[in-house]
């Protein structure tokens, strides 16, 4: 049996989780940073080791010690991918911390550490109902973040969180009881694989649908989102943007896409319906903010349309695009959430309007925060300009309306986007303490730096992070390509010309020749 | 079939009785200062019954269920592990006891010994093969309880509590003998293979109206809705040790007294019972949420707690399968540690001068003024609202999965969509404890014996308790399948 670096990965935040409870401040900060880059560590490693195109599951482990499910672990590209996204966002999420949490720090930390378990957890599940419970348990430890931790309505918020997210998922846990009633196996390989009747994916299709679409979240069970990002402390936001908000995308690449094909194809157009409307209503909203967190929220909601979008055009264009924007915002968003936290914590307020000419007093800040507002308009060179290219690509394939209405949403991200940059970061110093409030110092560095680096690679290099997805993505094309929609461009491939389409010219200048 | 074998399976009923009887007598002499003793003693016995239930248990699976009395009592694997619990909620209750009465000058050793006496009706409730023997154990475990929720004479919340339960406890017990008249009239027999074998056919009219009165009885009895009104009102006022007690053992013995009661002589009718079994569960579920959202007192917070609680269970009982009852019996099993678990935290609550506390705005900011306490709370809470990776969440697994194996996909998905409303006041009492700021000093020590009855029950409901599932799925399975060697 090879080294279980999977269960690793969960024990050692979870042992940390616990100790932080009976540890003090101070201790309690340096244990949560201690495994949380100590996971790092271990998340580097198995991305080290991952061996592409090799086996689709790797890693895998398994253990009967449960009666009706199995403890099994194993992951494939895509689980890779966010679970490396996870493990690099967390040790920033404490560093977020450091000096902003100044009350029950132990509990707090625990709470993170909690969090980081379960989120590995789920993307490395191969036992369905082991998902579930690591899907639903994340509930708890964000519940206690925004609840403890949070602003002035944290608890309208918490409350909100929890209940929303709660209703959309029990639905799905008696679908998945159906299924494994059905296919007589809890083991998700195995029931990737498993063809359910078409009639029964309708109603499965819809129950799973219920839990990741509030997830997501999508247009219109989005309104959680925006209260959740509002009032949860700067680190949750992070966590909750970077990583939560792809657990929908996950659900739906690893259950809804290649276990009901048919029921996707038919429901298809309801995600695309559901999903213009976001880019462009979310959008519109996000443009008349005052608050910046709630600002950037809504431009989650904006970003997750296209992935939605993405993953629905059944090409792998799409899904490799929906993949990147996934990862790109797990970055950028998480970063955004950071820069305001980082102006947050001198001036306590989220107002737009209280700020004003950044870039003069604080022009290291305001260059970081340029680099991440340009990355989530998706400028070339940036992680969300791949991602959002080649879901569009791969949508219009399937739909030219589908990629207007969304593209539209890449210009209004602009607008909003550079609107807030310039009432934060340009125009006159028009608040006294805004102005005097002192540039990054080297903690803000160390948490703002890494991501920068890695939003510059995604955008400048996007193979690394497309090679070990690539298998998995084609996989998943084949699997559903029964029931991929036809496109409505109607390409007609004429037969190859004799000739290159330059050859009359050659020809000319031959003439001319003589 | 000799009356030594006889006595041999009813040997936990037949100990109980004699332990009982003699500590009356040493109450009797003894008067109040035996009364640590007496209770010593049965925890002692009740602990030596639970032990005998679990050797019954091993038999039970390997042998024929040992009949008793002719055809009056069976001491299956189902009967043991229906026992096993009782016993085992019934010490944990005793051991959390005497601190709450000592404060009031108000213990007694009559107390104990009525525990012991309701210990063994509740026994032969899940173990009852016949409608008499079954009567005489529900009443032998009514009156007891009777007198043990006006146990604090001069409080009057108490007295009345006792007088409400007495009440509609004996119109219950009144709905459930008629029942069994008819069921009696119309069948021609009072044992549960007579009753069986003659139901086997067409359900006539007045042997319909016999079962429908038989259920409504029992659903006073588990306390589901539409029959649920006393419950609140006399989980408030009872003492909080009677409380904690009436919401685990007595629960469990009238479910398993259904469960027996639906699974072996109605059992070739499921279709005449379940509609009514179906409609209880989802009512219970729903008006168990909604009744505890404006809940100010805890003890009735928990009340409504278990009636939504109960509308679960039954969701196990509606599936009418092997599974199902299976589902039923790890559920109790669970519910047991959680209530139990709730119901001593509770009990820890008090302020400086040891008044116990009950409502939300004592338990405010619990976590900064007794951490540990309230994250145990926070676990049992979490539990009992059924979110995974608590063990609460199990229960409702295997009673959902059974019912989704038994084609009631509906009734799961309703049941579980009806979930989050009660998951709304298990939040409410985390809020509170966690989100509020503290507002009153508590007592900062709480004794050794609380801690341990906490502790553990914490430990099971804990992420730890997943380990059990392979043990508990076999045990209840074993259980469940005493009715299907039955027939």
């Amino acid at each position: 049996m090879e080294f279980p670096i999977l269960s690793l990965m969960l024990a050692v935040p979870l042992a940390a989780a616990i100790a932080c409870l009976f540890l003090g401040a101070q201790s309690a900060r340096m244990l949560a940073l201690g495994a949380t880059l100590f996971d790092l560590a271990l998340g580097i490693l198995l991305w080290a080791n991952y061996d592409i195109g090799g086996a689709q599951w790797q890693f895998t482990e398994r253990a009967e010690i449960f009666a009706g499910f199995s403890y099994a672990l194993g992951i494939d590209g895509i689980a890779l991918m966010l679970i490396m996204l996870s493990v690099f966002l967390m040790p920033i999420c404490i560093l977020a911390s450091w000096d902003a949490i100044t009350k029950r720090v132990g509990e707090y930390m625990a709470a993170f550490l909690l969090m980081e378990v379960l989120m590995i957890g789920v993307f490395a599940a191969q036992d369905m109902f082991l998902f579930y419970i690591f899907f639903e348990a994340g509930l708890i430890p964000m519940y206690l973040i925004i609840g403890v931790w949070g602003g002035d309505n944290r608890i309208y918020a918490s409350y909100k969180f929890f209940l929303y997210t709660l209703l959309g998922s029990v639905l799905m846990l008696i679908a998945m009881m159906w299924m494994v009633n059905e296919a007589g196996t809890t083991d998700i390989p195995t029931l990737l694989n498993y063809d359910f009747p078409a009639g029964a994916q309708t109603w499965l299709w819809l129950a799973f649908f219920a839990s990741f679409a509030v997830k997501m979240p999508m247009w219109p069970v989005h309104t959680w989102l925006p209260d959740a990002h509002v009032q949860a402390p700067t680190a949750g936001s992070v966590i909750l943007a970077g990583v939560l908000l792809k657990l929908g995308g996950y659900g739906f690449i690893r259950f809804s896409l290649p276990m009901f094909p048919e029921a996707s194809a038919q429901f298809a157009w309801l995600v695309f319906g559901l999903s213009m409307v976001a880019v462009v209503y979310t959008s519109l909203i996000a443009l008349v903010q005052h608050d910046m967190k709630k600002l950037i929220a809504y431009s989650s909601v904006a970003h997750m349309a296209i992935v939605t979008a993405g993953l629905f055009a059944f090409n792998v264009q799409g899904i490799e695009g929906a993949m990147m924007v996934m990862l790109g915002h797990g970055l950028v968003s998480g970063a955004l959430f950071l820069c305001v936290g980082v102006i947050y914590d001198r001036l306590h307020t989220r107002e737009i309007d209280r700020y004003g000419g950044l870039s003069i007093n604080m022009p290291k800040y305001a260059l970081f925060f340029l680099l991440f507002t340009m990355a989530s308009v998706g400028l070339p060179g940036t992680s969300n300009f791949v991602g959002e290219f080649l879901a569009l690509a791969g949508l219009y394939k399937v739909s030219t309306l589908v990629t207007l209405v969304c593209t539209t949403g890449i210009i209004l991200g602009a607008a909003y986007m550079l609107y807030l940059y310039r009432r934060v970061a340009f125009g006159e110093q028009k608040n006294a303490d805004a102005a005097a409030m002192l540039d990054l110092n080297a903690r803000e560095w160390i948490m703002l730096a890494p991501i920068a680096a890695a939003v510059l690679w995604m955008g400048v290099y996007p193979e690394s992070f497309l090679a070990p997805m690539r298998q998995d993505i084609a996989a998943l094309e084949t699997r559903m390509a029964r029931a991929a929609p036809e496109g409505d461009s109607q390409l007609k491939i004429g037969a190859p010309k004799e000739h290159n389409a330059n050859f009359v010219a050659a020809a000319h200048e031959a003439e001319g020749a003589h | 079939m000799s009356f030594a074998s006889s006595l041999y399976f009813t040997g936990a009923e037949v100990g109980l009785s004699l332990t009982g009887l003699v500590l009356l007598l040493v109450a009797a002499w003894g008067g109040q200062k035996s009364a640590r003793m007496v209770t010593i003693l049965a925890v002692a016995g009740l602990f030596g019954a639970a032990i005998f239930s679990m050797h019954l248990f091993d038999l039970a699976t390997s042998e024929v269920a040992g009949r008793a009395f002719g055809d009056l009592y069976r001491a299956d694997a189902f009967g043991s592990f229906g026992k096993v619990l009782i016993y085992l909620a019934a010490i944990a209750v005793l051991m959390v006891t005497p601190r709450f009465f000592d404060q009031r000058g108000a213990y007694r050793p009559e107390y104990p010994v009525l525990m012991l006496f309701n210990a063994v009706g509740m026994g032969m409730m899940v173990s009852a093969t016949d409608l008499m023997t079954l009567y005489i154990g529900l009443e032998m475990s009514s009156l007891s309880s009777y007198v043990l929720a006006s146990f604090l004479r001069q409080d009057s919340r108490s007295a009345e509590a006792g007088l409400k339960y007495f009440v509609l406890g004996g119109l219950a017990s009144g709905i459930i003998l008629y029942g069994v008249s008819l069921v009696y009239g119309f069948t021609g027999g009072t044992s549960y293979e007579g009753i069986r074998a003659a139901l086997e056919a067409d359900l006539s009219t007045g042997a319909l109206f016999g079962v429908v009165f038989v259920l409504a009885g029992m659903a006073f009895k588990i306390s589901a809705v539409p029959f649920h009104m006393w419950t609140p009102d006399v989980y408030e006022g009872a003492p909080t040790p009677v409380t904690a007690f009436f919401a685990t053992a007595p629960k469990v013995a009238a479910m398993g007294m259904l469960v027996r009661m639906a699974m072996e002589p109605f059992a070739g009718q499921v279709e005449a019972w379940r509609q009514i079994v179906i409609f209880a569960a989802l009512a219970s579920i729903v008006v168990g949420a909604l009744g505890a959202i404006g809940q100010q007192n805890l003890k009735r917070l928990l009340a409504y707690s278990s009636i939504n609680n109960v509308g679960f269970i039954l969701i196990g009982l509606a599936a009418a399968t092997p599974a199902g009852v299976a589902g039923v019996m790890t559920y109790l099993a669970i519910y047991v540690a959680m209530t139990v678990g709730s119901f001593t935290a509770l009990l820890m609550l008090r302020d400086p001068m040891g008044n116990n506390l009950e409502t939300f705005a004592d338990i405010s900011g619990l976590s900064t003024k007794r951490p540990a306490l309230a994250w145990c709370l926070l676990a049992l809470m979490f539990s009992l609202a059924g979110i995974p990776p608590l063990f609460g969440f199990w229960g409702k697994f295997v009673v959902f999965q059974a019912a989704v194996q038994a084609d009631l996909v509906a009734l799961a998905a309703m049941g579980i969509a009806a979930s989050v409303i009660g998951a709304f006041y298990y939040l409410k009492f985390i809020k509170v404890m966690f989100f509020d700021e503290p507002t009153r000093e508590l007592e900062t020590e709480s004794p050794l014996g609380h801690w341990v009855v906490l502790g553990l029950s914490v430990l099971v409901i804990s992420p730890l308790g997943y380990l059990l599932t392979i043990p508990l799925g076999q045990w209840s399975a074993a259980a469940a399948a005493s009715f299907t060697a039955a027939m």
